[in-house]
């Protein structure tokens, strides 16, 4: 148990220098870390929104507006297809989830149905190979009543859809410049988390995230760009979204507005197969952007959403139907959520705010003191009680601490995990919790001496016997942290994190750095006289 | 070459123990069974104060606006009271928080579902004006707090459960039981005085009772394995003795242990700041509780339920062999 190859010894050496290498930059703040040559990590673990300050927003789509979106649509498609098959019918209605219609004359059924079912489309974007989940199922009651309900599948895909153009929308107004540090995931089926670093007061924010998001076609101005100067009258600025600074000079009373728009659809360009997207405006709409694009071909407009502009493309041809297309530098991806965008004027349905965690800039840096006081104070009172008790094995046991202090700090810090106020706490405790593996070997070891052994045979079965021991005990306790991890929301998560890896590190200090230093120490006193003396 | 300082350490537990735990197991059981039925009653009787996690509603901390360069001034409560009072918003807590410029406010879960809470919230800090910052906001809707109050509950069965089988595995049947009785006490106990003080029980504490389960086992644990590995040492000897004698071996270790436990949680409970107080506290007391419980609870309950004796592999027959050989 006491013999350590060199190779062994090197490495536990390179282990306990290399997480010292990646601890190091987390005790300086950021800005001088940064101006370290590059040879330097530079990487720091990543504070939590409650000690860095932040909002923390977890928002629900209203998947029943979604769905009541659908039916509509539905709806108005059934009926559209009867008419066009001159097929007469009454009681269209959205009853039970479904659309149901009852045909007037029993000869014009099968027609109808046939016609119906011409809706049900099978759902596009499905992963597995012929999958045959379809939008719609078509049914004749028996009480002659035809249903056209919509899938579960449908309503799932719709739903996935609209939280990713959601996402995309969210991020636009939460951060529309890129330089906010803001996250902001899908959480479950419905739902988005938005995590804003920064923020005290989150009524602003909430204000932007929720509003109604507006959608307008603008002429633009000849210079095309704003370049400082008097704003020529009837115009204002925009900023573009592919270009940011870039102030785009436009009309500013609307040539339509997204209440116009009616459908809108990704597609690829036929000829160069670039994504664009296809766009559709009821009678109203198509009429004005009729007249407008016939006396302005070959001059830009400007499609703006949230005030802001998406794309700026030139009139190809006089777009007399009130349907067009816009293409752009969009990627397929872009092209789909910018159609969801467009049809729904950016938001697909409305988000509600059903979780708020704020934590103000203040009470986060209360928090990493207070945190940093409780850890150097329970650190150093550990110390002491330890060398009280254990004599120059506690001084051992201390500098096992010390490294499994550094290696937490390093594998938090490699791993990008995030510590949080509970976290500091988890690292607190892990300390006092991680001597109990030193205090099961040193008591051992008392209890070999006790028995009559001589240093070495105490020492070496003190470790043998403990091990096993100290793996039952940390294993129980890991699978708390294990469970608490998958419980937990942002800061009990971070508790679960440091104390998971505390318990790894605690057991790799114990039987590895501590017990080759006690090796180290016992072969310099056995150098000294035959019988060793433990001071333990 | 002198590599370290030569120093003893000392020894806190006197060598050669023996404190006769056994003796006191029927005290400290019928004790201990009587405090988790009156903690039980507490939990019934008295109801958990739970936090904005569990019951879904506001809790909003404010400071008071500090001077250039000066402190916060203190809080006025009673102006705060009036103003937030009288909005309406049924249930409303005002307090003192940590230091007399914070102040805490509780707002109950609005009816009217998920908006009802942001719309709550915008009152409040409107009426509150502009006097303070917002140091923390929390809100949680009903959707949410329904679904915490579940994975809390599932939480803790499952690491109960996740324990049990892990002793099951490890030890004997009658460990487990006696590791659940103990975990069950820790819990009960726990949630107790949480009850009796009326303490804020939240997400935090959830994940202090789960980090006492870990604690407690891992002491039950300890004291387990030594009782296992005396079992094989002294085949004969009187199952309370060796309970005994297992518990005084283990005994320095356990208090040690806790002892440096304490200390890290005595320094986050006083200087770790008001947000995780009730988490540490919860903590402290569990730390104390499981220690007990893994002497005085899991290993009398061994004794109550017997253990298998042999595990060298030997048969009976063989043994009464070598014990009349023997004699």
């Amino acid at each position: 148990m006491l013999h350590f190859s060199p190779f062994k010894m090197i490495s536990i050496a390179v282990l306990c220098l290399a997480a010292m290498f990646y601890a190091i930059p987390n005790l300086f703040d950021k800005a001088t870390v940064e101006s370290w040559p590059r040879w330097l990590p530079q990487k720091q673990i990543s504070l939590g929104l409650d000690l860095r300050g932040g909002a923390h927003l977890l928002l629900s789509m209203d998947t029943n507006e979604l769905r009541d979106d659908m039916l509509t649509s539905l709806r108005a498609d059934a009926r559209a297809s009867l008419l066009r098959e001159r097929i007469g019918f009454r009681a269209l209605a959205i009853r039970n989830q479904s659309v149901q219609v009852r045909v007037a004359k029993a000869v014009d059924e099968p027609r109808a149905l046939t016609a119906l079912q011409s809706l049900s489309q099978p759902l596009d974007g499905g992963l597995l190979v012929g999958t045959t989940d379809r939008n719609v199922t078509v049914e004749r009651g028996a009480d002659g009543i035809i249903s056209l309900t919509l899938t579960d599948a449908a309503l799932r895909k719709r739903v996935t859809d609209a939280i990713g153009a959601a996402i995309e929308t969210v991020r636009r107004r939460v951060d529309p410049t890129g330089n906010v540090d803001a996250t902001i995931t899908r959480n479950g089926d419905d739902r988005i988390l938005v995590q804003v670093p920064g923020v005290d007061d989150t009524r602003a924010l909430k204000d932007r995230i929720g509003k109604v998001a507006l959608l307008s076609f603008h002429a633009v101005h000849q210079d095309l760009y704003y370049t400082g100067g008097p704003i020529p009258p009837g115009y204002k600025t925009a900023e573009s979204v592919e270009a940011p600074g870039q102030q785009y000079l436009i009309r500013a009373s609307s040539v339509v507005r997204g209440d116009d728009l009616v459908d809108a659809s990704p597609g690829f360009d036929e000829r160069t197969r670039a994504p664009e997207i296809n766009f559709r405006f009821n009678q109203s709409g198509g009429r004005k952007f009729g007249t407008w694009t016939s006396a302005n071909v070959g001059r830009p407009f400007a499609i703006l959403l949230d005030g802001q502009v998406i794309s700026a493309p030139v009139v190809q041809t006089a777009i007399l139907g009130g349907a067009g297309r816009i293409t752009g530098q969009f990627t397929p991806e872009e092209a789909n959520n910018l159609a969801i965008n467009l049809k729904s004027g950016a938001l697909p349905a409305k988000l509600t705010v059903i979780e708020e965690r704020t934590v103000g800039p203040t009470l986060g840096a209360d928090s990493i003191a207070s945190g940093l006081s409780a850890f150097a104070i329970g650190g150093i009172a550990t110390l002491i009680f330890t060398i009280f008790v254990y004599g120059t094995f506690g001084l051992i046991a201390v500098a096992g601490l010390f490294i499994n202090a550094l290696l937490i700090i390093a594998a938090m810090t490699l791993l990008g995990s995030t510590l949080t106020l509970p976290g500091i706490a988890g690292l607190v405790l892990t300390i006092g919790m991680a001597i109990d593996a030193n205090v099961l070997i040193y008591e051992r070891i008392r209890e070999e001496l006790r028995n009559g052994k001589n240093a070495v045979e105490a020492i070496d079965t003190g470790f043998g016997r403990a091990m096993v021991t100290i793996i039952d005990s940390q294993l129980t306790t890991l699978a708390a942290a294990l469970i608490m991890f998958w419980l937990g929301s942002g800061p009990i998560r971070g508790f679960a994190v440091t104390l998971s890896i505390g318990i790894f590190t605690s057991v790799f200090t114990a039987v590895t750095v501590v017990r080759l230093l006690v090796s180290l120490w016992l072969r310099a006193e056995r150098a000294k006289s035959r019988a060793v003396d433990v001071p333990i | 070459m002198q590599l370290l300082p030569h120093f003893k350490g000392r020894h806190f537990i006197p060598e050669g123990t023996s404190v006769d735990f056994m003796s006191l197991r029927r005290v400290c059981f019928w004790a201990s069974m009587a405090i988790m039925i009156t903690a039980a009653s507490l939990f019934a009787t008295m109801g958990l104060n739970y936090g904005v996690d569990f019951k879904g509603g506001t809790m909003i901390e404010l400071r008071t606006k500090a001077a250039d360069g000066g402190t916060a001034p203190p809080a006025d409560i009673t102006a705060l009271r009036d103003q937030v009072g009288g909005l309406g918003l049924g249930d409303v807590q005002i307090q003192e928080f940590g230091q007399p410029s914070d102040v805490l406010i509780r707002v109950e879960q609005q009816g009217g579902g998920e908006t009802a809470q942001q719309d709550a919230l915008n009152k409040v800090l409107e009426a509150v004006g502009d006097d303070y910052v917002q140091r923390r906001v929390e809100v949680v809707g009903p959707a949410v707090s329904s679904e915490l109050r579940t994975t809390g509950i599932i939480a803790v069965l499952a690491s109960i459960f996740a324990i049990i089988l892990y002793i099951w595995f490890r030890f004997e049947w009658q460990f487990a039981i006696g590791a659940v009785m103990a975990l069950t006490h820790d819990v009960l106990v726990t949630v107790g005085v949480f009850a009796l003080f009326q303490m804020e029980f939240d997400l935090s504490t959830v994940a202090a009772l789960l980090t006492i389960l870990g604690y407690s086992v891992n002491d039950t644990v300890v004291v387990s394995d030594r009782i296992r590995e005396n079992l094989r040492k002294f085949k004969r000897m009187a199952l309370p003795d060796l309970l005994n004698r297992s518990i005084n071996e283990t005994l320095s270790r356990t208090l040690m242990t806790s002892g440096t436990t304490l200390i890290v949680l005595f320094a986050l409970y006083f200087l770790g700041g008001e947000v995780i107080r009730n988490f540490t506290f919860a903590m402290l007391f569990g730390v104390i509780i499981g220690t007990y419980s893994s002497i005085f609870i899991a290993a009398p309950i061994l004794e109550l339920l017997g253990v298998k004796r042999d595990w060298s592999g030997v048969t009976k027959d063989q043994q009464a062999a070598a014990s009349a050989a023997a004699s």
